[in-house]
């Protein structure tokens, strides 16, 4: 019955949406973090998606049916500039007086979010056609 | 008489299995609307519908000598995955139109309820017919 695989592969991109939304809180609190748990300063996280193919997604005869879910394929670290901010009290400042900030982009932090936000609300939609579909599908003959 | 109740119900069934079958498509575009490269999936309905009826869709084993047996056809022929024609191309090689999935998902919806819904009134007609 390949109206189930839609839970399957729904599923799989709440998963991936929702770790998503994680790295951007992660993201969101360290924002002003001087010193993360390694002892430098906070580097942002980005998540990497990539489609999956489910045991659902391969058919009876072994052909792929063209069903995809989504998993994060990796957590990378972000590479754009650290932030210098100018603070010579500060007891991480080096000699210049400058302080390494994390280079967390609080504009497209709040972006990301409201985009993973908003996938996920297509997923849990999607997942309630699905289910009014099955349920519908029981009253055959009724 | 169960040949005729045969015949009947394969169109909706086919129907319903090509409905099935798209609206899994279409879940999987939308659930990959984010990761980078995917290329949006589907399949033309109608062809497939004709290739489900006429049998065309179906691969079957060459059979060279007249021992071989005839491998069993499959329930649902392999209807042929096309990619969709992106209307405004994205960065990261994403082919998904959000705009474009969520109509044809409640679309292909409300048709798997309609063929349903033909399904059960064809049966009341049967029972109708068989108990006079």
């Amino acid at each position: 019955m390949s109206l189930f695989n839609i839970f399957t592969v729904a599923g799989s991109a709440m998963t991936a949406q929702n770790q998503r939304l994680n790295v951007v809180a992660s993201n969101l609190a360290n924002a002003d973090s001087a010193v993360s748990s390694n002892g430098q300063p906070y580097k942002a996280k980005q998540v990497i998606f990539a489609s999956t193919q489910p045991e659902s997604g391969i058919d009876a005869s072994g052909a792929a049916n063209g069903t995809n879910g989504v998993r994060v394929a990796s957590v990378i670290e972000d590479q754009s500039p650290m932030k210098m901010v100018y603070e010579p009290s500060h007891p991480m400042a080096n000699k210049e007086g400058f302080l390494t900030m994390p280079n967390v982009n609080v504009v497209e932090e709040m972006v990301d979010m409201i985009s993973a936000s908003r996938s996920y609300q297509n997923n849990v939609d999607m997942m309630n056609t699905a289910k009014t579909l099955l349920l519908k599908t029981l009253t055959i003959g009724q | 008489m169960i040949d005729k109740l045969d015949s009947t119900f394969r169109f909706y069934q086919d129907a319903a299995n090509l409905r099935a079958h798209r609206q899994q498509l279409i879940a999987s575009n939308i659930a990959n609307a984010d990761t980078p490269k995917y290329k949006a999936r589907d399949i033309n309905f109608s062809t497939a519908l004709q290739g489900a009826l006429t049998g065309s869709g179906v691969v079957t084993l060459a059979t060279s000598m007249p021992n071989h047996i005839a491998p069993p056809a499959s329930a649902t022929p392999a209807a042929p995955l096309l990619y969709r024609t992106a209307v405004q191309g994205s960065v990261d090689g994403n082919t998904v139109d959000m705009d474009v999935e969520r109509s044809q998902f409640a679309d292909n919806a409300i048709h798997y309820e309609a063929n349903l819904t033909f399904i059960s009134n064809q049966i009341r007609m049967m029972l109708a017919a068989i108990q006079g």
